[in-house]
């Protein structure tokens, strides 16, 4: 049952064929089976699981019941909680236990949900291919010698491989998208202020969202439902009332407005994405839907906004990390000074000390106009843009990357890296929501599509996605090394 | 733009950040590249567009100023690197 949908379980547990206890077990040991080859987990919560699965089925013993209660998940080691260690993929936070919960932690335990434990990640979010984590690589579920895609890729693996029903992630610039797209799993970036930030290692605050990594649109929907809402916690959430998202999955796509950006379809996108993505749009004009192009003008300028935007942004949150309160601190400083720069610098990665050092120059005197104000007078061409697309259609899709997962350590140039989330990055500039679902696989690896919508139309995006999984199976393939290692059918 | 070693190191500094001598190298080449990405945005006239800090325009929530927490100090202290008597233990600030 361990390659079953949230939805799937979730039947199965009220119907009292299986038990919380056993689809727990079943995950632990399928995690000490594989987890090993993958690297998906940092932190495995055996114990803890256990004792929450059994109180699940207490609850459920005594007439509770409700979609995700007794359903085991991981969490992106990027949202604090409690009393587990909490790292963010960086030795700055090697030993952090957080003291408290993430609000979207609180959320799913109040749901019932069952902690499995806390998956990779690239370190502070930064990276695109999960290799920039201090506790190593995590590995393609469909092919080892392949990145997973990240930052979220610990979370997409383990959703991939059945190491968890379901899992979180966070999207700073594609975060959420390219991980689920490398690994042919349900990705999505809510609107930003969907979802508490608040417990959620600050990365960029103005671009930084959590959202579900899962099996299906319908899944995806179970738990945004669990994690959106205002919390008070966070200044920038949003008050608005949360809709149920599965209410609206079955609705027919006739007359519905896709567009397609010609912009997402040009140069560097490769052959096979670009077929699979097509292919999926003439089973959208099966289904009713009506194709129009649209031109989003300046989106081939999102990925140099990005990287003024979200590194000024990271400057400031990760000034923080100083070896004082909590975290890392180097041996022997001998004056503060000294303590300081050695405690960052043993304690950040490349990549992270790099976008500091970006951040930091943009930001500093002289260059603030240059750079950082130039960036958001960008950041709004980019939003008019879409604002101008979304006046003409319901929906906009185009591929989520460029290509499939390339292999572990064939790109170490970081601007090429900063490239693979062209299709990306301008949806968490506008703070739009947007998700990627599986379109297809090639030469062994699974593709993405992307599918972006009008703010708060996350109901919408998921009404599309889940159209087109009624109507293919590409979100139901598996690595034929993980079918094998099912020992099922 | 291109940064020479001397600006690098002046960044680095005001991040509070140390790059060792073979460090150096290789680190101004990386920003530099980086730099050269950025600029693509310079292309673009944009004199009249107004800046966009936050997708969403919205204001700022504002609270009663209650205290809402509890007071967890011993615990939080426990996660730091060093401490003693309830205080943060830094090296020496002065003489």
């Amino acid at each position: 049952m361990i390659n079953s949908t949230v939805a799937e379980i979730s039947a199965a547990l009220a119907a009292g064929d299986i038990s919380s206890v056993e689809i727990t077990q079943a995950y632990l040991d399928r995690i000490a089976t594989l987890n090993g080859e993958l690297n998906a987990f940092i932190t495995v919560c055996e114990d803890s699981a256990l004792l929450a699965a059994k109180a699940a089925d207490e609850a459920r013993a005594n007439g509770l019941d409700s979609p995700l209660l007794g359903i085991p998940l991981a969490h992106k080691d990027i949202f604090c909680t409690k009393d587990i260690l909490t790292t963010c993929g960086s030795r700055m936070l090697h030993d952090f236990v957080s003291p408290y919960n993430a609000t979207v932690v609180e959320r799913f335990n109040d749901a019932g949900t069952v902690l499995l434990g806390k998956t990779n990640m690239d370190e502070f979010a930064m990276g695109s291919s999960n290799e920039t984590s201090f506790f190593g690589d995590v590995k393609n579920p469909w092919n080892t010698e392949y990145v997973p895609g990240g930052s979220s890729g610990g979370s997409a693996a383990a959703v991939a491989a059945d190491l968890c029903a379901m899992a979180t992630g966070t999207d700073t610039g594609g975060s959420i998208r390219q991980p689920a797209a490398f690994c042919g799993v349900t990705g999505m970036k809510p609107s930003y202020g969907r979802v508490s930030r608040w417990g959620m290692i600050a990365f960029a605050s103005s671009l930084d969202q959590a959202g579900p990594l899962a099996k299906s649109a319908e899944d995806a929907a179970l738990m945004l439902n669990v994690m959106s809402g205002l919390d008070k916690k966070d200044s920038t959430s949003i008050d608005r009332p949360v809709e149920d998202f599965t209410a609206s999955l079955n609705q027919p796509l006739k007359g519905i407005r896709i567009g397609v950006p010609k912009q997402h379809f040009a140069e560097g996108l490769s052959r096979e994405v670009e077929q699979a993505v097509s292919a999926a749009l003439t089973e959208y004009e099966k289904l009713g839907a009506i194709i129009k192009e649209v031109d989003l003008t300046n989106s081939h300028l999102s990925v140099s906004a990005y990287y003024v935007v979200a590194p000024a942004e990271a400057s400031a949150n990760l000034s923080r990390y100083d070896g004082v309160r909590y975290g890392y601190r180097c041996e022997d400083p001998v004056n503060l000074e000294d303590m300081y720069k050695r405690t960052r610098s043993e304690g950040f990665g490349e990549e992270v000390k790099r976008r500091i050092m970006i951040g930091t120059y943009a930001l500093s005197a002289g260059f603030y106009e240059a750079y950082y104000r130039k960036a958001q007078k960008i950041r709004r061409l980019i939003k008019d843009d879409f604002d101008r697309a979304f006046t003409e259609v319901d929906v906009i899709i185009g591929p989520t990357s460029p290509h499939t997962a390339f292999k572990l350590g064939s790109k170490s140039d970081p601007v090429s890296m900063y490239l693979e989330d062209i299709y990306t990055i301008a949806v968490n500039l506008a703070g739009l929501p947007a998700a990627s679902i599986p379109v297809g696989i090639a030469n062994g690896l699974p593709m993405g599509m992307q599918i972006i919508g009008k703010y708060f139309d996350e109901a919408k995006i998921l009404n599309v996605a889940h159209q087109f999984q009624q109507h293919t199976d590409w979100h139901k393939q598996k690595s034929p090394a993980i079918t094998a290692a099912n020992g099922e059918s | 733009m291109a940064l020479d070693k001397t600006e690098v190191e002046k960044i680095a500094h005001l991040a509070r950040l140390h790059i060792s001598e073979s460090e150096t190298h290789e680190v101004t080449t990386r920003i530099t590249d980086i730099l050269a990405l950025i600029d693509q945005m310079q292309s673009v006239d944009t004199d009249a567009v107004e800046p966009l800090a936050h997708p969403l325009d919205l204001v700022q929530r504002l609270r009663a100023d209650k205290i809402t927490e509890e007071n967890q100090r011993d615990k939080l202290q426990q996660l730091a690197p060093a401490s003693e008597d309830g205080l943060y233990l830094v090296p020496k600030v002065l003489d």
